[in-house]
């Protein structure tokens, strides 16, 4: 049987999804694969609910808008597009391919474009295959790899930062700095990383109380840098010392309320 | 569950019985029926039936697009007595039969997939009210130039109460200064002083001069006021709009072509009130520079869009009133657009005016020569050599420019400046006089440079825009707005900053406050709230995940 991709679109009402009629409306044919949830901005998409998608084995997710400057709710669009921006250099880090998430803008005139985007997008999934968490036994390493995305998405620092990136590079800091995107991309990929690589240990630590040497081991990763982590995260409450063998604290996770 | 046919549109594609069928297999649903026409009055009145005989509390109809249709079968789930907010679409029709209509089998699939992902949805809705506000009869009308004024008479024509704020000690504006109006070449002072005579005694019109606005709070229908009279006393109101009508002002262009350096550099403007006062001594060489400081590539990027014009008619009326005097227009595009203005290019070059283009990239030089004479040595793009004019005036056409004041008001107002300083409208084809935030409306220069016809005719569309809301008196607002859970919010502030409304604020306890009647719906907060704090009614972040999952085939773990 041929592969047919299970593929979610977060649309927007007032462009993409009206977009989406107009192409039926004009009996513009596209593969059948999308399956639209309608929001009312694509402003609205939570990166927890692409993550949260993906998770449960969508093959892709595609996320439409309006164009730049057409947003209903003035720039809804283009705060998508950070956490877009954000959620592709989050997901690279797991071992899924940051291409089965795509972001395009399409107005309500535009049927032709997004039967076109739609096709464009299927094929590109269908040459990626099927997603290694779809179907009844998902890869367990991808998973966790996923687990631990969506909660460095859902948690504090990177929501901060995703929400305040506009405002800092269009009018500065609290203390009135300006702020270049590639200062800011700096602070996102270093906190994308280290965010990350946190909770990678804390669903391991969750599993089974581990040492920072195991750690290091499974997570390929310098010693000390497993450490440095350990501290802020002990420093947060995620984790505590479980027990020492031999000289070895061993570590386990608290419940964070996630 | 209805299930419609559409005629043949989606039962000629769908397997509408199967898909009938399927529903019943789903969870919570306990009727499912296929219509040939839903939207029917007989589709109708089987939905209304239903509801009466299965005692339904989640209505789902399976049809077009929730676009068009919705808000037909929504009224019908409240004639039966279900908060319209407990009926969801699943679009089988537009995103479905229409668009596979070749593969019958795979858009039966994709029929049910939608139609799961619909009740999905639809057991987690809640019912939901609209708020209803009361509009007060009265209009605030920021500015008392010619665009404040004649937005303030066209609604106190109507019966509404205006308030007319000026900061001046007198109304006029910009016009007081303008010598001659073209086309017509009537005194800008004659028709202004029509206005400001119909103004003073209106009775609907309360004129405050020497005034400005301190705060505003509230939102449409209930805009609390504060405004500083010239005398230090504070006025507090309440009104229902606000109309925005606070003008520009020119450019002053200190360092350039020596401006400020040279006594006989003037601006254009300088050059209307010289004319205006019957002052301007004759000069043997007049060269009028355009574009000065305009149409940069940083900056003032934008067309000042009045310049041509006004080069052109004061070219003319130096002409007029010194026959032998020479008169230069270095322009880099001359715009003279629409029905009447070419016509004046034309007569300018009939009456003797030269016009040499110049290149953004090779300005004009200026050299003071001796006498008070100015050399302009400019780079004639045409024929392609530098050709030195001998001046005696030389005047800079600079555009029109925001108030620096206008950053305050914008942040009272929770309104935006675009990037060239001017106020921002919520659309600029759809919604060229609106803001986004309802109840407030923008007209004249305040918004972007224009003439004094194009000031006038968006300010009788902001009184229009403003007067309908004022006679409609009740407004139901939106149901579909962000709720904040306290217990939750760490008073990060960032939904605050995101809001392109200025919905939210934090309360004297610190954490956000949602004021429902200003929030707008898009959600972008909820999406990006850092603590998860905050939800949206009606696409709550349960709803939009179950719906997503169900598109897998999966439930919520």
């Amino acid at each position: 049987m041929t592969f047919e991709p299970r593929i979610v679109g977060f649309l927007c009402n007032w462009c993409a999804y009206a977009g989406a009629d107009l192409a039926g409306v004009s009996r513009i044919a596209y593969p059948t694969n999308i399956r639209i949830v309608r929001l009312m901005c694509s402003g609205r998409v939570d990166p927890v609910f692409v993550l949260e998608t993906l998770t449960n084995g969508a093959d892709g997710v595609f996320v439409m808008g309006c164009h730049p400057a057409d947003c209903h709710y003035i720039e809804g669009n283009l705060q998508a597009e950070r956490k877009i921006k954000m959620l592709k250099k989050l997901i690279a880090r797991t071992g899924l391919e940051p291409e089965r998430l795509r972001l395009e803008w399409v107005s309500a005139s535009e049927g032709g474009r997004f039967a076109e985007l739609v096709k464009e997008f299927t094929d590109q999934i269908k040459a990626l295959g099927p997603s290694p968490l779809a179907g009844e036994k998902p890869d367990p390493n991808i998973l966790g790899d996923l687990l631990a995305a969506k909660a460095t998405a859902g948690d504090f620092r990177l929501r901060v930062l995703v929400g305040r990136e506009k405002g800092m590079i269009d009018d500065g800091n609290v203390y009135g700095e300006a702020v270049s995107q590639e200062e800011f991309d700096e602070v996102m990929d270093e906190a994308i990383a280290a965010e990350y690589v946190r909770n990678k240990i804390y669903f391991m630590v969750k599993k089974e109380p581990l040492s920072v040497k195991e750690l290091s081991k499974r997570l390929d990763l310098d010693p000390r840098t497993v450490l440095r982590h350990i501290v802020v995260m002990r420093q947060r409450g995620w984790v505590a010392v479980d027990r020492i063998e031999g000289t070895s604290p061993l570590y386990t996770a608290l419940e964070v309320g996630r | 569950m209805f299930i419609c046919h559409c005629g043949i549109n989606i039962g000629g594609v769908v397997n509408v019985p199967e898909v009938v069928k399927y529903a019943m297999t789903l969870p919570n649903v306990i009727y499912s029926e296929d219509n040939l026409y839903t939207c029917s009055s007989e589709g109708l009145s089987k939905i209304k039936e239903g509801i009466g005989k299965y005692n339904l509390n989640r209505i789902i109809v399976a049809s077009c697009t929730p676009r068009t249709h919705e808000p037909l079968f929504r009224a019908t789930c409240e004639e039966a007595g279900v908060n319209k907010y407990l009926f969801e679409m699943a679009n089988i029709r537009d995103q479905c039969s229409w668009a596979h209509m070749h593969e019958p089998e795979k858009a039966t699939e994709k029929a049910k997939d939608l139609i799961r992902m619909a009740v999905a949805k639809a057991r987690l809705l809640k019912p939901q009210e609209e708020p209803e506000i009361e509009v007060a009869p009265s209009a605030l009308v920021i500015g008392g130039g010619i665009s404040g004024m004649t937005s303030a008479l066209c609604l106190a024509d109507q019966g509404f109460k205006v308030y007319l704020v000026e900061k001046e000690p007198e109304l006029g504006g910009m016009l007081r200064h303008i010598h001659k109006l073209y086309p017509t070449m009537v005194d800008a002072s004659e028709g202004l002083n029509k206005i400001v005579e119909a103004v003073k005694p209106n009775k609907n019109i309360e004129v405050w001069t020497s005034t400005v606005v301190k705060e505003v709070k509230g939102f449409i229908g209930n805009f609390d006021i504060s405004f500083q009279k010239g005398n230090g006393e504070t006025v507090n109101l309440r009104v229902g709009t606000i109309i925005v009508a606070t003008g520009a002002e020119v450019f002053e262009p200190v360092g350039m072509y020596g401006y400020k350096k040279y006594d006989n550099v003037i601006t254009q403007f300088k050059l209307e009130q010289l004319l205006k006062g019957g002052q301007l001594e004759k000069p043997e060489r007049v060269v009028m520079i355009q574009c000065t400081g305009a149409r940069e590539e940083k900056g003032r990027t934008y067309c000042s869009r009045i310049c041509c014009m006004t080069a052109l008619k004061n070219a003319l009326l130096v002409k007029e009133l010194y026959p032998e005097t020479d008169v230069y227009i270095l322009f880099r595009d001359l715009q003279t657009y629409g029905r009447e203005y070419e016509e004046w290019h034309r007569m300018a070059q009939d009456r003797g005016v030269k016009f040499i283009k110049y290149a953004l990239e090779k300005p004009p030089e200026v050299v003071a020569g001796h006498d008070g004479k100015l050399t302009v040595d400019v780079y004639h793009a045409l024929l392609g050599e530098r050709v030195q004019i001998e001046s005696d005036l030389l005047v800079l056409s600079t555009p029109l420019v925001q108030h620096e004041d206008a950053k305050e008001l914008s942040q009272m107002l929770k309104v935006p400046l675009g990037p060239d300083g001017f106020f921002f409208e919520a659309h600029v084809k759809l919604r060229p006089i609106d803001f986004a935030t309802d109840g407030i409306y923008v007209c004249g220069t305040a918004h972007s440079p224009k003439d004094t016809a194009e000031s006038v005719s968006q300010a009788l569309g902001v009184a229009s825009r403003a007067a309908i809301p004022m006679a409609v008196k009740r407004l139901r607002t939106e149901a579909i707005t962000a709720m904040v859970d306290e217990s939750l919010c760490s008073g990060c502030g960032t939904c605050v900053r995101i809001c392109p409304y200025g919905a939210i604020e934090k309360d004297e306890k610190g954490v956000a406050k949602v004021t429902a009647v200003v929030c707008k719906g898009c959600g972008t907060c909820g999406a990006s709230c850092p603590e998860k704090a905050i939800s949206m009614r009606h696409f709550t972040d349960e709803q939009v995940i179950a719906q997503a999952l169900a598109a897998l085939g999966r439930a919520v773990a």
